[in-house]
């Protein structure tokens, strides 16, 4: 099977050579980053298509098969997730390309490919401690990318981050370690087999969801995410907030579904997902307070973090297409909005609430995408979001458990409370109109093709849901 | 790709494409934006004429697009579909044409025919909606789109009358959401059907299915501006008369009767709506609704204010109609959908050239307008008539099939709600229309600029309007009229 897909591993490889290479000749950094996401952009379609047309792949590196070597294996979550890198994380990286390589650049095309490889591995990984490996290669990679622009702020942000996801890291391994004591394995297919309900499998999944949590920014653990995504740069924002926090949800859903699925709706799933609703109207709430445009997403991010564990409790088929569609959906859709505060910012030259007066005569394509995006994150239709919402109120319904569902629908509301002050902005009245600076234009494009993907989520559904039943897990 | 499986969609993508062009367009390309405007609204129109002959010779048009596993995006003409595509389409050519005139060498105007266009095809869309999640996308939009409208002066009012319509409307839409979910979980996916969607198995989740009701018509309320969600619709007159006619006459509070219409009738049922007893509270709440927007239009100083508290009352009659059971309520709630557009769109056509050509906004400065302004206070008094209800103009008719609908159905004091509110109606017009005549002018006014006393692109559609509300009363008999049409959508829901 190794032979006949050799595409899983370049997914992998691909950047990562990009990433090596362009550390070595660092003049040629940025040619050679176009070149690597050229070829891994073409092995995520390859893969994708392969999972799309056969259902799951997989490989063994190295030839070595299941318990002995790393296995790579695509089913549907995992194609849909590496679709969703291949394509918001190289539209936003675009933004570096445009500077013409000075070494910010350089540092975060290399962060941002190492970070690819890591995210993709993670994708495709099928056994608990390579997933923790990967996990900690995506921190690594952010933690990076926080501190790209070498500021004070960003640094105590950065080593908060780093600290805190360790913590996490270290429960998660503790996990393992007593999964691997119990059952003699690490597959995540065989330990589905194996794991007994036992104190010690019990313990395990305690450990490794609280890690897997306070590294996901679940509320009460999102202390961290705030700062971290508004001082960092907002192209970096934009992949923290719509990739890398979305990594150890991955792990989260990979161990419930596949190791612990007997879990799924049960008293601790419950936990979860009132977890999940605490943080959507903590998350909005104080988004609706926050008078920073950065802040008001950040807190957003918090608050669709939220809607992700709603699937726990709910653990039906619905339920999962409706998270995987927050996740996908929220990827482009903030990682849109952070690019057009990026223009904002610097045509502004700040990002509070009222930098959007003006901007939006002046930079109509920007407030065209706040305005797309800004749709998909409050859940109207046609967006992305709404189709997630919709999918995950449904499911709630089905199960006769209206609670959720009136959590996803007020959530929305909170969240048209925090979107439309941004977007209103444009429409007041400019008591002086100071000069705009001039902002890069390729962070327009990109934000605003970023917002066209969220919208387009909306409109064709049909194949991404294809996609998800491939797996047919859950 | 037949004739009978696209039209639809065109309807829908004559005015979204232009649309989006617009805003591409440079502003100062005027010329441009208004034949691609005109022309647009002339093709919808002609489009929509093929589809009515069609669905009268029996012919079905529909368009279904696959979204989710099991729900689709549908567009479907029915009779009910095209009264109400009709009549936008007819009123957005209109509309347009005076927004036209009425925004002469203002700022922004690429901005706002895109939106407006856009606020049309999302109209075309809740019309031509097959299934309760098509409707929801498109409503949705609508408050989208409306928005950028209702600010669009971007003053501090525009701005605030825009929160609080925002803050209505998205509420409205959540709260509507949650119904149409609760029905899409209970039944599985249900295409609007003539006498009811919902299955006879449906009948034993009674308890949700009021709870559903009451979410959707709750939700829809918002719009159609019912007591006591309707104070949004007043704070919004702020907005430019062309955004005006297309709230209360074209598209917006339209969109919210229309809705409890084909709630009632092509997802409940109208049987099964009043076996649940939903019915008689929702008469009761349009008949308050009625009296108390006479009322506050009453004490109102501002013409347009009280135009819009008058629409708080007008719509009113629609949904009064829908919750009357019988044939002839049914007529007179549908074919008012018509006749209120018609006039409605007519008085704030006139308001508009009387803000525009001589600076008035207090219904006291009208004294003697007549004599200066006789083509617009014509039409203003023609509209005026036909909301008290004077025959032959269009408004008489409504209250007529009411009032009839109302003794057959065994509801009395229904025919009391229509005269209490008849009276009203002439003590909030009468007096006016009588000063602008008759009372001495109040003020010099200042001789018109042009040949016309105002405009011609303001005063043609105004005259325009005024016609249909008359004709469209005179003519009744047709089989083509909003009359004759409303016949046919009611033979059609009570067909056993």
């Amino acid at each position: 099977m190794s032979g006949t897909t050799p595409w899983i591993s370049w997914t992998i490889l691909a950047p990562l050579a990009g990433a090596t290479l362009s550390v070595l000749v660092a003049r040629r950094a940025v040619p050679i980053a176009v070149i690597a996401s050229a070829a891994t952009i073409v092995s995520v379609a390859a893969t994708v298509g392969q999972v799309a047309s056969a259902g799951a792949v997989s490989s063994a590196a190295g030839a070595w098969g299941a318990p002995l070597g790393i296995t790579l294996r695509a089913d549907g979550f995992g194609a849909l997730m590496l679709a969703t890198f291949g394509v918001v994380g190289p539209l936003v990286s675009l933004q570096a390309i445009g500077r013409r390589g000075g070494p910010r650049a350089r540092r975060f095309l290399v962060l941002w490919l190492f970070a690819w490889a890591s995210l993709n591995a993670l994708a495709l990984s099928a056994d608990v401690f390579n997933l923790y490996v990967t996990v900690e290669l995506v921190t690594l990679a952010a933690v990076g990318l926080i501190v790209v622009e070498r500021d004070r702020r960003a640094l105590a942000a950065g080593l908060r981050y780093l600290l805190l996801s360790l913590v996490g890291s270290l429960f998660y391994l503790m996990g393992v370690a007593l999964l691997y004591a119990a059952t003699a394995t690490l597959d995540t297919e065989l330990l589905g087999e194996r794991v007994t309900p036992e104190p010690a499998s019990w313990t395990a999944l305690a450990l490794m969801t609280a890690g897997l949590c306070l590294k996901a920014g679940l509320c009460p653990l999102h202390a961290w995410v705030p700062p971290a995504y508004t001082s960092a740069p907002p192209a970096v924002s934009a992949l923290l907030s719509g990739l890398i926090g979305k990594a150890p949800y991955v792990v989260l859903v990979r161990l419930w579904v596949e190791v612990f699925p007997g879990s799924l709706g049960g008293g601790a799933a419950r936990l979860l997902g009132a977890l999940g609703a605490l943080g959507i109207f903590w998350g909005s709430l104080l988004a609706l307070r926050a008078r920073r445009l950065k802040r008001v997403l950040a807190y957003s991010s918090v608050a669709h973090v939220g809607y992700l564990f709603l699937f726990f409790p709910l653990g039906t088929a619905g339920a999962w297409a409706g998270a995987a569609y927050v996740a996908v959906s929220h990827a482009a859709a903030s990682a849109s909005m952070f690019m057009a505060v990026e223009v904002v910012e610097r045509s502004v030259g700040h990002d509070m609430l009222d930098a959007t007066k003006g901007v939006a005569h002046r930079r109509p394509l920007t407030f065209v995408a706040l305005g797309l995006a800004g749709m998909s994150l409050m859940g109207l239709p046609p967006s992305g979001g709404f189709v997630a919402k919709w999918l995950l109120a449904r499911a709630a319904l089905e199960r006769g458990e209206w609670w959720w569902a009136a959590v996803v629908i007020a959530g929305g509301l909170l969240s048209a409370g925090y979107v439309f002050p941004i977007l209103r902005g444009a429409f007041a009245p400019q008591r002086r109109s100071p000069e705009l600076r001039r902002a890069p234009r390729h962070a327009e494009l990109v934000s605003l093709s970023l917002a066209v993907v969220a919208l387009a989520l909306g409109l064709i559904p049909l194949r991404l849901m294809a996609l998800l039943k491939l797996a047919g897990r859950s | 790709m037949t004739l009978e499986t696209t039209l639809p969609l065109w309807v829908l993508l004559t005015s979204l494409i232009p649309g989006v062009l617009l805003f591409f367009l440079p502003e100062r390309r005027h010329g441009v934006r208004t034949t691609i405007n005109i022309s647009a609204a002339c093709a919808k129109l002609a489009l929509t004429a093929v589809m009515v002959r069609g669905v009268y010779a029996g012919r079905r048009y529909e368009t279904r697009i696959p979204f989710l596993a099991d729900v689709d995006i549908l567009l479907r003409a029915d009779p009910f579909a095209l009264l109400f595509v009709t009549l936008s389409a007819a009123l957005w050519l209109a509309t347009t044409a005076y927004a036209v005139g009425y925004l002469e060498g203002s700022p922004h105007r690429s901005r706002f025919f895109g939106f407006f266009s856009l606020c049309v095809a999302s109209t075309m869309g809740i019309a031509l909606a097959g299934n309760l999640l098509t409707f929801f996308v498109f409503y949705e939009m609508l408050t989208i789109t409306t928005y950028p409208l209702v600010v669009h002066r971007g003053t501090i009012e525009a701005l605030r009358a825009g929160d609080v319509y925002l803050r209505y409307t998205i509420g409205g839409g959540a709260v509507f959401l949650a119904g149409v979910v609760l029905i899409y979980s209970l039944l599985g996916p249900l295409d609007f059907v003539e006498r009811g969607a919902l299955p006879l198995a449906a009948r034993e989740h009674r308890v949700a299915l009021v709870v559903a009701f009451v979410l959707l018509v709750g939700g829809l309320a918002v719009k159609a501006a019912l007591f006591p969600l309707h104070r949004w619709l007043p704070e919004a007159m702020v907005a430019p008369a062309p955004v005006s006619a297309l709230l209360h006459a074209v598209a917006v509070v339209k969109a919210g009767a229309f809705g409890i219409t084909r709630v009632v009738y092509d997802v409940y049922g109208v049987r099964l709506a009043h076996e649940l007893g939903v019915m008689r509270p929702l008469a009761i709440l349009a008949a308050f609704t009625i009296v108390y927007g006479s009322v506050q239009a009453l004490t109102q100083r501002d013409l347009k204010r009280r135009l819009a508290y008058s629409t708080v009352s007008q719509i009113s009659y629609i949904v009064l109609g829908v919750a009357i059971f019988g044939t002839l309520s049914t007529i007179g709630g549908i074919v008012h959908l018509v006749h209120q557009g018609l006039m409605k769109v007519t008085l704030f056509f006139c308001a508009g050239n009387l803000a525009e050509e001589l600076g008035i906004h207090e219904v006291s400065a009208l004294r003697g307008v007549g004599r200066r302004m006789p083509l617009t206070m014509g039409a203003f008094t023609v509209g005026a008539l036909g909301m008290i209800g004077v025959p032959p103009v269009a408004g008489w008719i409504t209250k007529w099939y009411l009032g009839l609908g109302a003794f057959t159905a065994g509801e009395p004091w229904v025919v009391a709600v229509l005269g209490a509110s008849a009276l009203l109606n002439a003590a909030y017009f009468l007096p006016l229309v009588y000063d602008a005549w008759f009372a001495a002018p109040a003020s010099v006014w200042r001789a018109p600029s042009g040949r016309a006393e105002v405009n011609l692109w303001l005063l043609v559609p105004t005259l325009t309007t005024a016609a249909l509300s008359l004709a469209v009363g005179v003519f009744a008999g047709f089989d083509f009229s909003p009359l004759g049409w409303a016949k046919l959508i009611a033979r059609r829901e009570f067909a056993e």
